[in-house]
């Protein structure tokens, strides 16, 4: 790692101002950022902690909806969703491995916005909106492609907040190497339809595969996914899977998906 | 009632205590004061001609003591290879200049340019990158065939070309062969990789070097299965260091499975380095560094091809093979895809003619060098696929073709130049048979399709040669050192004995499984008997860990100089009861007088030998310690039958280990439950080589698998609990203990079965697959079942 | 450089650190606990896993300077009070859960996190639970074993070794 200044502002507002600083960037559980920092692949002036900040912890489970604040680890979401939104704490429950999922936070992995991390499935499917020390945006605008996101610099993601479905699944095949998703597959079905978000298999990142979504709003079962294809252009390809494989399996996992949240 | 000491005794290992402790003390806890930190920085680009190294700004960074570049080392040796091969045509292999820093030219992802020494790692990373380095790209190798073409780019400008040697074996065998190859009745032939891989140990490798000034002694702390062979390779052919002044020590290591066998350049660096700056001197490799750094496995193309006559007799094989040596001959390269390969083809079978072509290859590749299994792997993986696509071709079964075609009677003179002692290979296939319950695959396979999931079999036979050895015998093959062990046995005044052994233990247990051995010779407890090993200050001499040749040949050379010490405290403990030596029987740790109540105890006679007052020092010297070595006269031969069952789901490719099963003939066992340990771990590394695991290259020579981000390593969830087996025992007849090695089998035995059994499932399917090189990945297999 | 202080297995620890030290660096370099080992750079071996306030991290990928003030286990301090194993690390031992031992610490650590969140863990659940710890040398066959062990399963059955 290069050298860097470290920070652990404790109140919002005060890491607002640290990340005003000359090349700040904010560390959330660091589960990404500390490992590509040892690649010397990031070179910060100062790091800015955001696990000291109270009012960015936690989780509240509303009407119909659950707020998770942005540096809440991904264990807190597994064990404390899992009534209210179970495909969302399964989804949390399996990212990395338990020493992972004990830093790691949902807000750290939204904004790395990692083509092949299975949080952002979870908040394209759900239509989650994205809080920020800003703003709200919308889980459609987030969004912008491989490691490319809405923020602006200095903006941080305070929150998170998730509409619950009537149903939903997230099924991830592993990159046998990573572990990380090859293909993972969110679907959630709500009363105005079904949203499909797929993360691991292309490019540009997340992406709902549109097609489906219209087919499985029609009707919330697996037969409804027959004769559509979703398409191998822009897929990623490489060692671990050509584009057509990553293609296939979306539809795979779709299925299974759509299966398994029916069921 | 199993024994609960001594030899066949699953005695608890002493050394997990501290492993479990946070006591153990790896080469990377080793600290010394006054430590200067190295970084290398290595070459990013595969092959490319070094123009310039302008270290000037680098040297004025913070902390930094001295920055060395090949020109330091020039006039100084490079690192040797241990071990010639002569090709087809009688003429030497092509060896090239393997220079401890690049001179001239870098040529592989990885190769180090210059090596920084600072005050701490990351100031000497710093400065590495403010080093300026020009090179010059050259057009990069990475395939073997498009290697040895006429017109390639030469890895190394000196050699004639890429093509280190043409191995013909054995050459005279070659007509009778393509002669049995016309008369038969059936050929089966097949194309395979055998895929390169990494061993990954889960210790990085690690060097600290330190220098005396008063004593004109140089010491190397290293990450090493073999000191004294670095002590012998370093000190004699790189650095010119005397053995007397130069300590080389392996304190606890983190696993080797092979890689650590070789001398590397970071070893001498840090030896010389720190003589030069006058401080000890410590790397730490990353583990991304270990990826373009440690020689890698295997990385065989091979084609292999099995005539057999109208009864399914096999009367001859023959195989060329494209083996990959990387960019430098690592320590024993040459001799992996010749005498540890050819000599194995014959396998379990009396196939009677047999010819072995090897052709070795350079590239712009980090050097390939021996893996866990070495050489047997490759052969055991072509003829175990071969001979079940032949039973696939010809429609039998393939254990009934096996079973034909088995060796029945030993000793057995192969037509590869070996003959084997003993085995009883339908006596580990029937044991196998009813380990994995064959009989209930047909039910356990319609249960899975019910799932919607395809279910395989695959079962296979293995032989392998261990403890390599004699010395006379490899020194003709090209081996460029003796293979014997040494041991030396200390008996204390109080009766407890220091065991010093070159064998050197990274996992294998020898602190335990050897002094049961001892102790069961004299009859006491094992506690009284500690084993001394990986530091060449204390041991006299030792050739290390390899070829899982520890009990087969370390600890022969331990019970050849106990017989000495024991042949010695009976001579005094005649005296100590004035009776004739011949009398004198050592039973449970006392020494009595045959047919008398006379008797001495063990501790006596050891006060006595140091405490000389009542002694027969007409006769012999006080002290009781004795050194011996040990040379075998053959290899021994563990075989096995294995089996695999596997599930694949055919909706992603995905293959899942239902369950594997061993059935291991290792002749006698010293600790079975530490055998029974070196099958499963040898058997995950199998089933990673099999599913997992592939180090690939892209065109331009960058290494796409350099983490674990991209290289799969068999997790917990990747295998199944296995079953094994060890109850066939046919003992090896030419060493003390009848002993055979088992630390290879699992990795040797394994890939085979998986590999069968996944295209068995995909042909229950209904796909007429007939082979899928390996990892056997999930899109590699969805890919083959679309056809 | 920065002063951090935090206790470590019971003891407190002070010492100076940049802001790029990492957790298992002041373990090992600066305070002398060098049970806690380093086998990747990309945070997935799980050799160097400790316990910050109770909770399995794996300390190469934590920040010395994150751990101020927290309360740190290490491999270190497992052992029970009279200096002998502890469950988890008599059942290592008994079933030969271990080879060369450089896994080991983050394994034991592991598995201690394991059985304090589930007492009785099934075979999935510990090989499931078991993702960030790759071991090398014992293909998990006893490693599995000897956290069922240790959990106070009857293993004798479990699988026809």
């Amino acid at each position: 790692m290069y050298e860097f200044d470290f920070v652990k502002p404790t109140t919002l507002a005060d890491a607002i101002a640290a990340l005003g600083a000359e090349e700040a960037q904010a560390l959330g559980g660091g589960q990404t950022l500390i490992p590509t920092l040892k690649q010397r692949l990031a070179a910060p002036a100062v790091l800015v902690s955001l696990t000291g900040i109270g009012e960015m912890q936690g989780i509240e489970l509303g009407e119909g909806q659950i707020t998770i604040g942005g540096a809440t680890p991904h264990a807190a979401v597994a064990a404390e969703v899992a009534a209210a939104y179970p495909a969302l704490a399964a989804l949390a429950g399996n990212i990395g491995d338990p020493a992972v999922r004990n830093r790691g936070t949902i807000g750290g992995s939204l904004a790395n916005n990692d083509p092949s991390a299975c949080y952002p499935a979870a908040a394209l499917a759900s239509g989650a909106t994205i809080v920020t020390s800003n703003r709200e945006i919308a889980a459609d605008d987030y969004f912008e492609g491989m490691f490319t996101t809405a923020l602006e610099d200095g903006e941080l993601i305070t929150a998170v907040r998730f509409p619950v479905p009537e149903a939903a699944s997230y099924q991830k095949f592993e990159q046998p190497a990573s572990r990380f998703a090859l293909v993972g597959v969110f679907v959630a079905k709500y009363p105005e339809g079904v949203r499909v978000a797929v993360t691991g298999a292309a490019e540009d990142g997340v992406f709902r595969w549109s097609e489906a979504e219209v087919a499985l709003s029609a009707d919330f079962s697996p037969a409804a996914l027959e004769g559509i294809d979703c398409p191998a252009e822009g897929m990623i390809a490489d060692l671990h899977g050509t584009a057509a494989y990553r293609a296939h399996l979306v539809k795979v996992m779709t299925r299974r998906a759509v299966m398994a949240a029916a069921g | 009632m199993p024994k609960d000491h001594g030899i066949g005794a699953s005695t608890k290992r002493r050394e997990d205590v501290r492993f479990l402790t946070g006591a153990g003390r790896y080469t990377d806890d080793i600290n010394l004061r006054g430590q200067a930190y190295v970084h290398f920085l290595r070459s990013d680009m595969a092959h490319g001609r070094i123009t310039s190294i302008d270290t000037a700004a680098a040297a004025g960074m913070p902390g930094v003591i001295r920055i060395f570049t090949g020109a330091d080392f020039e006039g100084i040796g490079g690192l040797p290879c241990g071990w010639q091969v002569t090709d087809k045509h009688g003429q030497p292999m092509q060896e090239p200049a393997h220079p401890v820093l690049a001179q001239g030219k870098v040529r592989h992802v990885g190769d180090p340019i210059a090596a920084v020494v600072a005050e701490t790692r990351e100031q000497a990373r710093d400065a590495a990158e403010a080093i300026e380095v020009e090179i010059e790209e050259l057009p990069a190798v990475i395939d073997m065939k498009a290697a040895v073409q006429e017109g390639a780019p030469k890895v190394h400008d000196d050699l004639t070309s890429n093509l280190c040697y043409d191995w013909g074996f054995v050459e005279e065998n070659k007509a009778a062969v393509e002669e049995a190859f016309q008369k038969a009745a059936h050929v089966t032939t097949l194309e395979l990789v055998n895929n390169r891989l990494v061993a990954n140990p889960m210790e990085p490798r690690v060097a600290v070097g330190d220098y005396d000034r008063a004593g004109d002694e140089s010491t190397l702390y290293t990450t090493s299965q073999n000191p004294h062979v670095i002590r012998l390779l370093m000190g004699a052919f790189v650095l010119g260091i005397p053995e007397h002044k130069l300590r080389v020590v392996a304190p606890d290591v983190g696993g080797g499975f092979g890689t650590k066998i070789f001398h590397y350049a970071e070893e001498a660096f840090c030896t010389f380095a720190a003589k030069a700056i006058n401080r000890p001197v410590k790397w730490t490799a990353s583990r991304s560094e270990a990826f373009i750094s440690d020689a890698h496995g295997r990385d065989h193309v091979t084609t292999i091809q099995l005539a057999l006559d109208a009864e399914n007799n096999f009367t001859a094989l023959r195989t060329e093979t494209y083996a990959n040596m990387g960019a430098y001959l690592s320590t024993f390269a040459p001799s992996v895809p010749t005498w540890l390969h050819g000599t194995l083809m014959a396998g379990n079978y009396k196939t009677p003619l047999i010819y072995v072509n090897v052709k070795a290859v350079f590239t712009n590749t980090v050097p390939v060098d021996a893996y866990r299994g070495a050489g047997r792997p490759e052969a055991t993986f072509q003829l175990e696929r071969v001979i079940d696509k032949a039973a696939m071709e010809l429609g039998v079964d393939p254990i009934a073709l096996r079973r034909q075609n088995f060796i029945t009677e030993f000793p057995y003179a192969t037509p590869v130049a070996v003959e084997y002692d003993t085995g009883d290979y339908h006596a580990t296939m029937d044991k196998l048979v009813e380990m994995a319950d064959l009989d209930g695959f047909a039910a356990r396979r319609a249960e899975s399709e019910a799932r919607g999931k395809l279910r395989g079999l695959g079962v296979n036979c293995y032989i392998e040669a261990c403890g390599i050895a004699p010395s006379n015998l490899v020194g003709q093959l090209g081996a460029r050192a003796g293979l014997y062990e040494s041991a030396t046995v200390r008996v204390n005044a109080t009766g407890g004995l220091v065991v010093m052994t070159g064998s050197h233990s990274h996992g294998q247990g020898h602190e335990t499984s050897f002094p049961q051995v001892i102790a069961e010779m004299i009859g006491i407890d094992e506690s009284m008997v500690e084993i001394v090993h990986g530091d060449t200050s204390k041991v006299p001499m030792g050739m290390g860990t390899y070829g899982s040749r520890s009990i087969a040949v370390g600890g022969s050379a331990m019970v050849r100089a106990t017989e000495k010490i024991i042949k010695k405290a009976k001579t005094i403990a005649a005296h100590l009861m004035e009776a004739a030596e011949a009398d004198i029987e050592l039973k449970d740790g006392q020494f009595s007088v045959a047919g008398t109540d006379k008797s001495v105890a063990w501790g006596d006679v050891c006060l006595a030998a140091y405490v000389p007052h009542n002694y027969p020092l007409d006769e012999i010297e006080p002290g009781l310690e004795e050194t011996a070595f040990y040379d075998p006269s053959n290899f021994t031969y563990p075989s096995g039958a294995y089996a695999c069952e596997v599930e694949v789901d055919p909706d992603t490719g995905k293959v899942t280990v239902e369950r594997f099963a061993a059935a291991d003939d290792f002749g006698n066992i010293i600790n079975p439950m530490i055998v029974t340990g070196q099958v499963h771990g040898g058997l995950a590394q199998g089933i990673g080589q099999a599913l997992l695991e592939g180090a690939v290259y892209d065109e331009n020579g960058q290494l796409l698998s350099a983490s674990y981000m991209d290289y799969a390593m068999p997790r917990a969830t990747d295998v199944p609990f296995y079953q094994v087996d060890h109850s066939c025992q046919t003992p090896c007849t030419h060493n003390p203990l009848g002993v055979k090695g088992c630390g290879e089998a699992g990795a040797i035995g394994s890939p085979p079965a998986v590999v069968n059994a996944v295209v068995d499932a995909l042909r229950s399917g209904g796909s007429g697959i007939t082979h899928i090189d390996m990892p056997l990945s999930p899109a590699r297999v969805w890919a083959a079942l679309q056809g | 450089m920065t002063q951090v202080s935090m206790t470590v297995n019971g003891q407190p620890a002070t010492g100076e650190v940049e802001g790029r030290t990492l957790l298992v660096s002041f373990l090992r370099d600066q305070i002398g606990l060098t049970g806690t080992h380093v086998g990747c750079d990309t945070s997935q071996c799980g050799a160097c896993v400790v316990h910050v306030d109770g909770k399995a991290v794996k300390s190469c990928t934590m920040l010395a300077l994150e751990a101020d003030g927290a309360e740190v286990s290490t491999i270190e301090g497992q052992a029970n009070a009279d200096g002998t194993l502890n469950v988890i690390q008599q059942a290592f031992q008994d079933h030969h859960g271990l080879q060369c031992g450089f896994c080991t610490p983050g394994m034991v650590m592991s598995a201690a996190a394991l059985l304090k969140e589930n007492p009785k863990p099934t075979e999935d659940e510990i090989r499931h639970y078991l993702e960030g710890n790759i071991c090398r040398c014992t293909g998990y066959h006893n490693i599995v074993k000897a956290i069922m062990a240790a959990s106070g399963q009857d293993v004798a059955v479990l699988a026809a070794e």
